[in-house]
């Protein structure tokens, strides 16, 4: 198996698997193309994350990343919840294989980007440059390939090993999937 | 717990008669093929008798049959070869938008030769359109390159037709068989192609096996150069277990061929037919008729081939998909989108491939454990909530 027990666990029995039509906070990243989509529910007490809710179109690691985001969210501060970064997540689900971490960042940015729905509800002018930033934070990948995180032979617009054409972010700055419409780093729309 | 293996298009189990047949020869019977004593000789014989068996499933000549590692060497033997065989010709090649990446990688290094390559389309059924190819041709076309019946969608192609075009303009075709070969009959001079592919380990003999024929008198240009093994056409010390084991399936295949075909073309039709009745929004995918009688094939829609995959998997059950998330590059199947299916749609692809142990009790079991996984993966996809939502008034 490609997965850690601990992802074949949460992918078999995602916790918090579903919808909130009253929701606070709603957020929603990736698409179709790129294989993975989630959308996350969030309601809001106390400046506390009361219940999340999250659904998701995607490989086992996006079903995993999404319900392990979900536990690790649940009954944190909005503070704390921001600070769940993909890194954690991955390192939570006891490590993913190098061509599925863009899906950890996939279940971080969903999270953060429901509590930025949230946060703009509440006040929308004054918060929404901060959310946004917070939202997507930088990563490091050394120029390599997104995906399989390797070095990139010769021009940095393709990656033999994963047969993927790249492009720089105009956005993050980062290399991303040529193909894909957003960037698999920021998620800033580049199709 | 049960296992039960749909992957054929992966690899197909080792026949037991192909695996006693190699063992002498990862034993005793070590001799280079290309040595004058007596172990020497002993290998040089199994080899040759081998190609005799090889040709003989494709209806070849065996001095037209050279051995390669793999049908993706074949592929690029077969598509470089041909098209830097020394020629007064032009540099343009036609394939089909749904070849196997190795021939499509293949042409995609000879641009940087100079060469041009035109990809065919294909209708919804994974068919190339006749007409299609006719356009394409052009006084600089060196090579014609379609799959004989590709393994995604199970769609045959009707190569024989394109050979014909073909040879009206003198222009070589080759055709990569590798899904189709042991599963169907092949004949080379009924199709009337330059070269073709096929592998081993597609019909029951092992992975490291596989053959490009290649027609009397066709000029090749080789890939691996070195000693004269292969007529020159294909250096390197011979992999005399492999070849060995290769031509014992090849024996065995044409023997079974046509019970086989008729036995798991039942099984395919069970599944085509009584799969999208269980589950609601399911497309099946490939030619319902032109189609390899081991294959069938579907995008379940609002749902994701991974996520399929593993919980068959969990259930023993081993299949393959041509999702964007199972594949390494993380892209969906260029075969899907080329037949015109869109991206979302083609995440949910799913390939049952029966073998040659392949009962209808595996079938049931297929079918009753599969509408409840694709019942708890709905559940969860934002996608299919939306479908729901705009169903509703």
């Amino acid at each position: 198996m490609i997965y850690s027990d601990k992802v074949m666990e949460h992918f078999s029995n995602p916790r918090n698997v579903g919808t909130l039509p009253d929701a606070d906070g709603v957020g929603q990243v990736g698409n179709p193309v790129c294989g993975d989509m989630m959308t996350f529910y969030i309601k809001v007490k106390d400046n506390r994350l009361a219940d999340i809710k999250f659904q998701t179109f995607g490989c086992g690691a996006a079903i995993a990343v999404s319900s392990m985001v979900s536990e690790m969210a649940l009954g944190k501060t909005l503070d704390e919840a921001v600070k769940i970064s993909n890194d954690s997540v991955a390192e939570e689900l006891g490590g993913l294989p190098k061509n599925k971490m863009h899906c950890s960042n996939l279940g971080a940015d969903a999270l953060h980007k429901a509590i930025e729905d949230y946060r703009a509800k509440q006040a929308p002018a004054a918060r929404e440059g901060e959310a946004a930033r917070v939202a997507h934070p930088a990563h490091k990948t050394d120029q390599g390939c997104p995906y399989c995180e390797g070095p990139i032979d010769g021009t940095k617009e393709f990656c033999g090993k994963c047969q993927v054409e790249l492009e720089e972010c105009p956005h993050c700055g980062e290399l991303t999937n040529k193909n894909a419409e957003e960037c698999t780093h920021c998620g800033a729309r580049i199709g | 717990m049960k296992r039960i293996y749909l992957d054929h298009i992966a690899a197909t189990p080792l026949h037991p008669e192909a695996l006693e047949a190699m063992l002498p020869f990862l034993k005793e019977k070590y001799g280079n093929a290309q040595s004058l004593h007596s172990l020497g000789q002993e290998a040089s014989l199994a080899v040759e008798d081998a190609r005799a068996s090889v040709a003989a499933l494709i209806n070849a000549d065996p001095a037209e049959i050279v051995f390669t590692a793999s049908g993706s060497e074949a592929n690029n033997l077969a598509v470089k070869g041909l098209a830097l065989a020394p020629r007064d010709k032009g540099k343009h090649l036609v394939l089909s938008a749904i070849e196997h990446s190795s021939v499509l990688n293949a042409a995609r290094s000879l641009d940087k030769l100079g060469f041009k390559t035109t990809l065919v389309p294909v209708d919804g059924t994974g068919l190339v359109d006749l007409a299609q190819v006719e356009k394409a041709l052009t006084k600089e076309t060196v090579l014609v390159s379609i799959m004989l019946a590709n393994s995604e969608v199970g769609t045959i192609e009707p190569i024989a037709e394109i050979a014909s075009i073909c040879r009206a303009r003198a222009v070589p075709i080759h055709t990569d068989a590798v899904a189709a070969a042991g599963g169907i009959p092949v004949d080379v001079r009924a199709l009337n192609v330059d070269a073709l592919s096929l592998a081993g380990d597609q019909f029951y003999g092992p992975k490291g096996s596989a053959a490009l024929f290649v027609k009397k008198g066709t000029r090749l240009q080789p890939l691996v150069e070195g000693g004269i093994q292969e007529a020159g056409k294909r250096g390197g010390t011979e992999n005399v277990p492999a070849i060995v084991g290769m031509g014992q399936a090849a024996e065995i295949a044409r023997r079974l061929l046509p019970e086989r075909a008729e036995r798991l073309g039942l099984f395919r039709d069970r599944l085509l037919d009584e799969l999208p009745r269980r589950v609601p929004e399911v497309v099946v995918t490939g030619h319902r008729e032109r189609r390899l009688p081991h294959q069938a094939s579907f995008c379940i829609r609002f749902v994701e081939g991974e996520g399929m995959l593993l919980h068959l998997d969990l259930k023993g059950i081993a299949v393959s998909s041509g999702s964007a998330c199972t594949s390494k590059s993380l892209k969906a199947s260029h075969v899907l989108l080329a037949m015109g299916l869109d991206h979302a749609t083609a995440q949910g692809s799913i390939v049952f491939s029966l073998i040659e142990g392949t009962t209808a009790a595996d079938i049931d079991y297929v079918l009753a454990e599969f509408p409840p996984i694709i019942e708890r993966l709905r559940k969860m996809s934002p996608l299919y909530t939306e479908y729901l939502k705009e169903r509703s008034p």
